[in-house]
């Protein structure tokens, strides 16, 4: 089938709760309400026909001009040869959704990694925690706002540009070599921060 | 102006080269010599009988009377003594050369074998590499964890080197090169063995790491189970000898691949087979090494140990391939006999007793270290070969192995030999008829075997035989 | 994460918990496993991932299209032209871009020899980590002479960066199709050699069948791909079934595991597909060299590559299964989103389900035989 037959299957069954099917710009997705996503991830699956069995991908998107945070499902059928793409939007101040991992137990994985990454709350899923970060990061980096925090436990991930620091470096050594007369002003201290 | 470059190969290089090549020969063959030669001339001099005559003989080269004879008990023990101590102290070494000789000699054929050129940096071949291990290793640091239980860690590795040192004692180097002939002789080497399980057991608890827990509980599990094969495949040529004591094991064999215990018995091949198999398991070596298996418990029970006393382990482990061969061509392959010297020719170049052999004698007793020594290089590469062939077995597997096939086996064995000899000892051709026909079989199998083999290089394309690179 | 596991011991018996890794022997990679044992038996294997973690797919928001290239080669650094090609297909479909038929073709032949390059560390240090040593020596050395193939043609050993938007960076050189085809006259008789040498060995085929299995149901279910699938029992290989770039005019089996030796789906099953692949591979290369077209290798591409907001998904069959690249891209010259989706992430998520009741040494053998590298779990 194409997407196009696909989407219409859907919107037969769920209406209004499954959106159009977006321009092929290049790959066509449909957004469905947030509440519903479980509910249309089953029928997909299940449905004779469609039989969607292979969740490919499951990822986010965040967009903070329009306040949202998109997950994105791509859905594939081994037996039908078929795809589709799916969108949930969730709000980007506290994003949570259903999760689908009682659907394809590929999701359990995949959602610990959004969850990591961007920070939506998944319900229903076994064991939420993050899965590629520490546990006790702060923030979601893959986020557009995220700010790093300079370091972790101690150790700094910012510092002074190499060639600002040897060249610093060598004037010291050069300075001391030489015998100061008295009156000569002290070295200039460094050009603070770093920049990578 | 013409500015010469100096020549890559300028003389000094190819004389260093050369140079080095020669100190490895001379070393690599001086060292063996001096050992074999010293465990040659001492082995049989410090026995009791032959010692006074020794005496005697050293007095007379310096023009004074010595008669041990004539000494008081204590005197005559001290002499005793101390030549027994100095033969231990030349064992002792020999265990310990022989083991690093054995290290260099398995990572050649292990390079050789999966396409690279190997050792071949300190000393011509990287035959000193070894040596250069064993230093570097005694200049680490010594660590011991600290909640590792202090004494037993610092105990373990003795252990195993006792009972690897001990072995040498019972091990028939010639027709008289034996350090002490117990009546009980592989009874012994079975015995003092065992301890090496106890080194493992308290390395393995003592380091206070759960991998080296696991490592020694699957080793204690591994040797002790395999205790009982090799007994029972044991007591195959010693049935059929009818004694323990190592040489006269080796007596009533003969020179001669039909004369041999594992082809003059029809079952015999079974029970060098199971023995081969429960030596192995015993020494830890792949497909039985899962105590150390590298990509499961990075070292094993070895793990938390570092500078001498791994030293120790891993002397000992490859120690234990000359020991594992050593009796296996013992018991089964004919050990020391010299084609065409029978009991007779060595009797007859004894001379009296009492006084020093003759040269005769000596170059019988060089000709039978070397048998031996060749059938115990020979059998080590086959443990070295199989080392490097086959994958690890898994820990149920092994079980399973010992308890359900090796065991049954080794009692069929058993009971076979048991009724073989009864017939022997009615029919004697019959042991001499068993000997030819296997021995014929096998060497059809070697030929066989040699033939696939070469037949296997040529099927790959574009490959060849490289012995260059050394 | 310790913490965590312990609170939902049972304090009794003899379990223990140990770390496997991330130091490991076995050269999978910097992964660790939270095992808690009973003897020899496991109860659970908790993989805990995230030590190669370097935000890939951050870095593909601030280096722009062309620059996010080289960071590919390091998605997946042993069969790294597969990462590359996915990403490349992902932009060029979002461009609408055509590639020319000879960069296919090449991009084609360079795959599949990285295919049998790839494969061969995953069947060697699988045979390492059932304690074979000399199998991975000799499937090192047939992947050295593969190294140098392809460093003749772009210039590098391991992370390639030769697929680039468009096309590839390179034409073949000179003789070079020579020297593949004689690589390969030698490759098709070594692979007998290595089947005479460990694949068909009785130590190691009880190691390995039986072991760990996994049924085609509940590998479509986990999300495998690629020869873990396969060797499931599922009939699927993205270049046969939804072919790209120079596939369709190749002729190839697709090795389906059948219960070589044991159960369809264990992981001698899953070794012995991967085998059977680099036969498969080799003809692939042969007919590609034999009808490669002329041509250039590098489409026209604009200087500041800027595609209209869009977004576009690319599915590649890699060495290690299907991977898909999902490009966001909203009209500037950087990608807003690069998603990285490969095989060895999913299937990790299957071992801790798989993993109860299995002994340690069988572990070893599972995480071989899934053939996982860090570089692709973690990004």
């Amino acid at each position: 089938m194409t997407t196009d037959q696909i989407h219409e299957r859907l919107k037969a069954r769920f209406g209004d709760d499954v959106g159009p099917l977006s321009e092929a710009k290049i790959d066509p997705f449909a957004v469905v309400k947030r509440e519903r996503i479980v509910e249309v991830c089953r029928f997909l699956k299940s449905e004779p026909g469609l039989e969607l069995d292979f969740l490919e991908d499951l990822t986010a998107i965040d967009w903070p001009k329009r306040n949202v945070i998109e997950i994105v499902y791509h859905l594939a059928s081994y037996k039908q040869r078929h795809l589709i793409v799916l969108k949930v939007e969730t709000d980007r101040a506290s994003p949570s959704l259903d999760s689908v991992e009682s659907v394809w137990k590929t999701a359990n994985w995949f959602e610990r990694e959004v969850y990591d990454l961007f920070g939506v709350l998944f319900a229903g899923h076994p064991d939420l925690r993050r899965i590629l970060l520490p546990d006790d990061w702060v923030g979601h980096p893959l986020r557009k706002d995220y700010q790093e925090a300079g370091g972790w436990h101690g150790i700094t991930n910012v510092r002074e540009n190499p060639l600002v620091e040897l060249k610093r470096l060598d004037d010291k050594a050069r300075a001391e070599a030489q015998p100061r007369p008295a009156a000569e002003k002290p070295p200039e201290p460094p050009a603070p921060g770093g920049q990578a | 102006m013409t500015a010469t470059l100096q020549s890559p190969r300028t003389p000094s290089r190819s004389r260093s080269a050369r140079g080095v090549l020669l100190a490895t020969l001379a070393l690599g063959f001086g060292i063996p010599f001096l050992l074999f030669s010293a465990i040659l001339v001492l082995s049989p001099l410090s026995k009791p009988e032959l010692l006074g005559a020794v005496v005697q003989g050293l007095g007379r080269l310096l023009g004074a009377e010595w008669d041990p004879s004539g000494w008081s008990v204590t005197a005559q023990l001290a002499l005793y003594g101390v030549s027994v101590a100095v033969l231990g102290f030349i064992l002792l070494n020999f265990g310990a050369v022989v083991s690093g000789m054995t290290v260099w000699w398995e990572m050649r054929v292990s390079s050789r074998m999966q396409s690279r050129v190997g050792y071949n940096r300190v000393g011509a071949g990287g035959f000193f590499q070894w040596v250069a291990d064993a230093v570097k290793l005694l200049f680490k640091e010594d660590l011991v964890p600290a909640d590792a239980d202090q004494i037993l860690f610092r105990a373990a590795p003795y252990f195993v080197l006792v009972g690897f040192a001990l072995t040498f004692v019972a091990l028939p180097f010639g027709e008289s090169l034996i350090a002490a002939d117990l009546n009980v002789g592989i009874f012994y080497l079975v015995s003092v063995t065992a301890l090496v399980v106890v080194g493992i057991l308290l390395a393995g608890w003592s380091s206070n790491s759960k991998w080296a827990l696991f490592g020694g509980m699957r080793s204690a599990a591994q040797v002790v189970s395999y205790e009982i094969p090799a007994g029972l495949a044991i007591l195959v040529p010693v049935l059929m000898a009818g004694s323990l004591s190592m040489q006269e094991i080796i007596r009533q064999q003969g020179a001669w691949p039909w004369q041999w215990f594992v082809f003059t018995n029809p079952i015999g091949v079974l029970a060098f087979l199971v023995f081969f198999v429960s030596q192995l398991a015993e020494g830890n070596r792949t497909p039985f090494d899962l105590p150390e298996a590298e990509s499961e418990l990075v070292a094993g029970y070895l793990s938390e140990y570092s500078s001498f006393r791994f030293a120790l382990y891993f002397l000992v482990e490859f120690g234990n391939l000359w020991v594992m061969a050593a009796v296996a061509v013992t018991l089964f392959l004919g050990g020391w006999q010299v084609p065409f010297a029978g009991p007779e020719v060595f009797a007859a170049a004894r001379g009296p007793a009492g006084a020093l052999p003759g040269l005769g004698w000596w170059g019988l007793q060089v000709v039978s270290m070397a048998i031996f020594s060749a059938k115990t290089l020979f059998v080590l590469n086959l443990i070295v070969w199989v080392r490097w062939t086959l994958p690890r077995i898994r820990v149920d597997q092994m079980m399973d192995l010992c308890w359900k096939y090796l065991v049954p086996g080794a009692f069929a064995a058993f009971v076979f030999t048991l009724l073989w000899q009864i017939l022997v000892a009615r029919v004697p051709r019959a042991a001499l008829a068993s000997g030819v026909v296997l021995t014929v079989v096998a060497a059809a199998v070697a030929v066989v075997f040699l033939r696939q083999t070469w037949r296997n290089i040529k099927l790959v394309a574009g490959d060849r035989v490289d012995l260059t690179n050394w | 994460m310790e913490k965590l596991i312990l609170r939902r011991v049972d304090r009794s018996g003899e379990e223990m918990i140990l770390n496997f890794g991330p130091q490991h022997p076995s050269t999978h990679g910097v992964i660790n496993f939270i095992v808690e044992t009973d003897g020899e038996v496991l109860k659970k294997a908790v993989p805990d991932v995230g030590y190669l973690h370097r935000s890939l797919e951050k870095i593909g928001e601030i280096v722009g299209y062309p620059g996010f290239m080289p960071f590919t080669d390091r998605v997946d650094y042993v069969a790294a032209m597969f990462a590359n090609e996915g990403y490349a297909v992902a932009v060029e479909r979002l461009l609408k871009l055509e590639v020319p038929p000879r960069a296919q073709w090449l991009r084609a032949v360079s795959c599949e020899l990285t295919r049998i390059a790839s494969h061969l560390i995953s069947v060697g240090t699988m045979a390492m980590d059932i304690g074979a040593f000399t199998p991975m020596l000799h499937g090192v050395r047939e992947r050295e002479t593969i190294n140098d193939l392809i460093e003749a043609l772009c210039g590098s050993r391991l992370t390639y960066n030769y697929h680039r938007i468009g096309g590839v960076a390179f034409d073949m050189p000179e003789e070079w199709r020579d020297k593949v085809l004689r690589f390969l006259d030698h490759f098709d008789t070594f692979l007998q050699e290595f089947d005479r040498l460990i694949s068909f060995n009785e130590i190691y085929i009880r190691r390995l069948a039986n072991v760990a299995v996994i049924t085609g149901e509940q590998a479509i279910d986990y999300g495998l791909v690629g020869p873990n699938l396969r060797a499931s029992g599922v009939d699927w290989d993205l270049r046969r079934d939804m072919p790209y770039g120079a596939y369709p005019s190749f002729k190839f089996g697709v090795p389906v595991g059948k219960g070589f030796f044991g159960v369809s789906g264990d992981c001698f099953d899953r070794y012995y597909v991967r085998i059977l692949e680099m036969a498969e591979s080799s003809k692939i290369v042969r007919q590609a060299l034999e009808s490669m077209p002329d041509g250039e290798t590098m489409a026209k591409v604009p200087r500041n590559i800027k595609p209209e907001p869009g977004e576009a998904i690319s599915r590649i069959e890699s060495a290690r299964g299907e991977m898909a690249y999902y490009v966001v891209s909203d009209g500037t010259n950087k990608a807003y989103r690069v998603r990285v989706r490969a095989g060895s992430f999913t299937a990790m998520g299957i071992i801790e389900d798989i993993s109860p009741g299995l002994m340690v040494a069988d572990l070893v053998a599972l995480i071989a035989s899934l053939d996982v590298v860090a570089p692709e779990i973690d990004r």
